[in-house]
C-alpha cells in the first residue's frame, strides 16, 4: 500500500486577545501547502494546546500571540509537552513578538519566532525542513 | 505490543497514534487493526451530517457535554475535506468543542477526508475501530453533508442525524433523493431562526410520504446547539433508538452490511495494490499496445488479473 506523510499542524492562539486574522491567514498558507491544519479558535489556555495536540497527534504546533504574554504562554506549551513526553512536535511562534525576547524564548525550546511580515513561505519551508517525520 | 495495549488501556497518546499509524497506511497499521478488531463493538456509533455551517460541530460539542453528565465516555471524529488540488486541508471543528478539550473522558480527533472522493476514507472507518476498542461508550463522526459522504456515513454508523436549518429555501424539497432516507433523527438546528417550524413541517411532511406505513416515522428535533435548547430530547430520541435496534435484529443488520461492504472493498484494495505495484511495467507496455489498437483495455485487463505462469 502507498504510504502517505501528510504533515500535521495545530495552530493555537493562547492568550487573551481577541482577534485571529493572522492566524488564519497562516493556517490557510500551511493548507494550501497541503498540510492539515487543526485550527483551535481563540482563548487556549497552554494546557488545552498541550492536550488537543497530543490527540490530534500532530507533527507541529504554531502559537500566535498579540497579547504580549508570549514570554510566560510560549514557554509554558513547550514545558507541558515535555512532561507528557510529547517533545518531539515542533513548536513555533508568531504575533508581535520583540526582537529582544526572541533569543529568550529560542532557550526556552520554541524553534523558529516569525514576526509580522515574514512570508508566509518561509513558515511552510521552515516547518517541511523541521518536522520530525 | 505496546501500542495496543495502550490503546485498549484508553491511553491518549497510544490512540492517537494508531490513528495516525491508520491515516499513514503504514503496514503496522494492519496488524495493529488486527490486534484490537476482538475489543470492537461496544460503542454506539453516531454519525452527524449536515450541511457546512449548519452547526454539527456545536451540536456534538452539547450532545457530549450531556452524555459526559450521564458519566460514558466519548470519542469524536471530526471530518473535513480535503482539497484535492493540495492534499492539504484546514479542520476547524474543535473551534466548537473547546470546553472538552480537557475532559478525560473525550477524545476528538480532526481528520481530512484524504484520497475518498467526496466520501469517507476507510481511515475513519478504522479510527472509529480504536476509539471504539480503547472503551468509548459511544464515537460520535461529523462529516459535511455534500453529495457522496452524506450517504457514506450510514456505511459507518449505527445512528446517524441528519442536520439541517432554516433558510435554506427549498432545499428541503431540493435534498437529493437518498439521502432524506438515511436519517434516524432529523435534527432542525438554528431554531432560533425564522422558519424554523416550517422546516419541521417540510420535514415531517416528506418523510410521512417517505416512510412505510407499519414503520415509525423518525423524530425531528429542534435545537439551539449554541445554547443547548433540545439537546435533551435529542439525546434522549438517540438512547431510545438505540435500544430500539440493539435490542431488535436490526443493529446487527446494519452492522452486517457494513462489514460486508467492508470486507469487499479492503478485497478490492488489496488486489488492485498487488497488481499495481507487481505489474506496473506491464501496464505501461499495454497503455501503449491500448493505444496503437494492438489490443484492446478488457483483453488487456484479462491478461493483467491472469495468475502468472
Ligand atoms: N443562531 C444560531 N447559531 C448557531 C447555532 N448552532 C450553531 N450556530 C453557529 O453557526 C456557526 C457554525 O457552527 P458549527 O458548529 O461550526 O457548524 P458546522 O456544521 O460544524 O460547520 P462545518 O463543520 O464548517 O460544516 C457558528 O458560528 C455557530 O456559533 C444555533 O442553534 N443558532
Ligand atoms: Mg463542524
Amino acid at each position: 500500500m502507498t504510504q502517505t506523510n501528510t504533515i500535521r499542524v495545530l495552530v493555537a492562539k493562547p492568550g487573551l486577545d481577541g482577534h485571529d486574522r493572522g492566524a488564519k491567514v497562516i493556517a490557510r498558507a500551511l493548507r494550501d501547502a497541503g498540510m492539515e491544519v487543526i485550527y483551535t479558535g481563540l482563548r487556549q489556555t497552554p494546557e488545552q494546546i498541550v492536550e488537543a495536540a497530543i490527540q490530534e497527534d500532530v507533527d507541529a504546533i504554531g502559537l500566535s500571540i498579540l497579547s504580549g504574554a508570549h514570554n510566560f504562554l510560549f514557554p509554558k506549551v513547550v514545558e507541558l509537552l515535555k512532561k507528557e513526553g510529547a517533545d518531539d512536535i515542533l513548536v513555533i511562534g508568531g504575533g508581535v513578538i520583540p526582537d529582544e525576547d526572541i533569543p529568550g524564548l529560542k532557550e526556552a525550546g520554541i524553534a523558529e519566532i516569525f514576526t509580522p511580515g515574514t512570508p508566509t513561505s518561509r513558515i511552510v519551508e521552515f516547518i517541511k525542513e523541521n518536522v520530525k517525520h | 505490543m505496546d501500542l495496543i495495549q495502550s490503546v485498549l488501556n484508553g491511553e491518549k497518546r497510544g490512540i492517537a497514534k494508531m490513528i495516525t499509524l491508520i491515516e499513514k497506511n503504514a503496514p503496522e497499521a494492519i496488524e495493529a487493526l488486527k490486534q484490537i478488531y476482538q475489543h470492537t463493538g461496544k460503542a454506539a456509533i453516531i454519525g452527524i451530517t449536515g450541511p457546512p455551517g449548519s452547526g454539527k460541530s456545536s451540536l456534538v460539542n452539547q450532545l457530549t457535554k450531556k452524555i459526559r453528565s450521564e458519566d460514558k465516555k466519548v470519542g469524536i471524529i471530526a471530518i473535513d475535506p480535503t482539497s484535492p488540488f493540495t492534499g492539504g486541508a484546514l479542520l476547524g471543528d474543535r473551534i466548537r468543542m473547546q470546553e472538552l478539550a480537557l475532559d478525560q473522558g473525550v477524545f476528538i480527533r480532526s481528520m481530512g477526508s484524504r484520497g475518498a472522493l467526496g466520501g469517507l476514507s476507510r481511515a475513519s472507518y478504522d479510527a472509529a475501530k480504536v476509539l471504539d476498542a480503547a472503551g468509548m461508550d459511544y464515537v460520535i463522526i461529523e462529516t459535511v453533508g455534500v453529495g457522496q459522504s452524506e450517504i457514506d456515513i450510514v456505511k459507518l454508523a449505527d445512528i446517524v442525524a441528519l442536520v439541517l436549518i432554516p433558510g435554506m429555501g427549498d432545499e428541503v424539497q431540493a435534498i437529493k433523493a437518498g439521502v432524506m432516507e438515511i436519517g434516524d433523527v432529523f435534527v432542525v438546528n438554528k431554531a432560533d431562526k425564522d422558519g424554523a417550524n416550517r422546516v419541521v413541517t417540510e420535514i415531517e411532511m416528506m418523510l410521512d410520504l417517505n416512510t412505510e406505513k407499519d414503520a415509525a416515522r423518525p423524530p425531528v428535533i429542534k435545537t439551539i446547539a449554541t445554547t443547548g435548547e433540545g439537546i435533551d430530547e435529542l439525546n434522549e430520541h438517540i438512547k431510545k433508538y438505540w435500544h430500539q435496534i440493539a435490542n431488535s435484529n436490526e443493529l446487527a443488520k446494519r452492522r452486517k452490511e457494513r462489514i460486508r461492504s467492508e470486507l469487499i472493498s479492503i478485497t478490492e484494495d488489496h488486489i488492485l495494490n498487488q497488481i499495481l505495484s507487481d505489474k506496473s511495467s506491464k501496464i505501461d507496455s499495454m497503455v501503449k499496445d491500448i493505444y496503437e489498437k494492438k489490443i484492446d483495455p478488457y483483453s488487456a485487463m484479462e491478461l493483467l488479473i491472469a495468475p502468472e505462469k
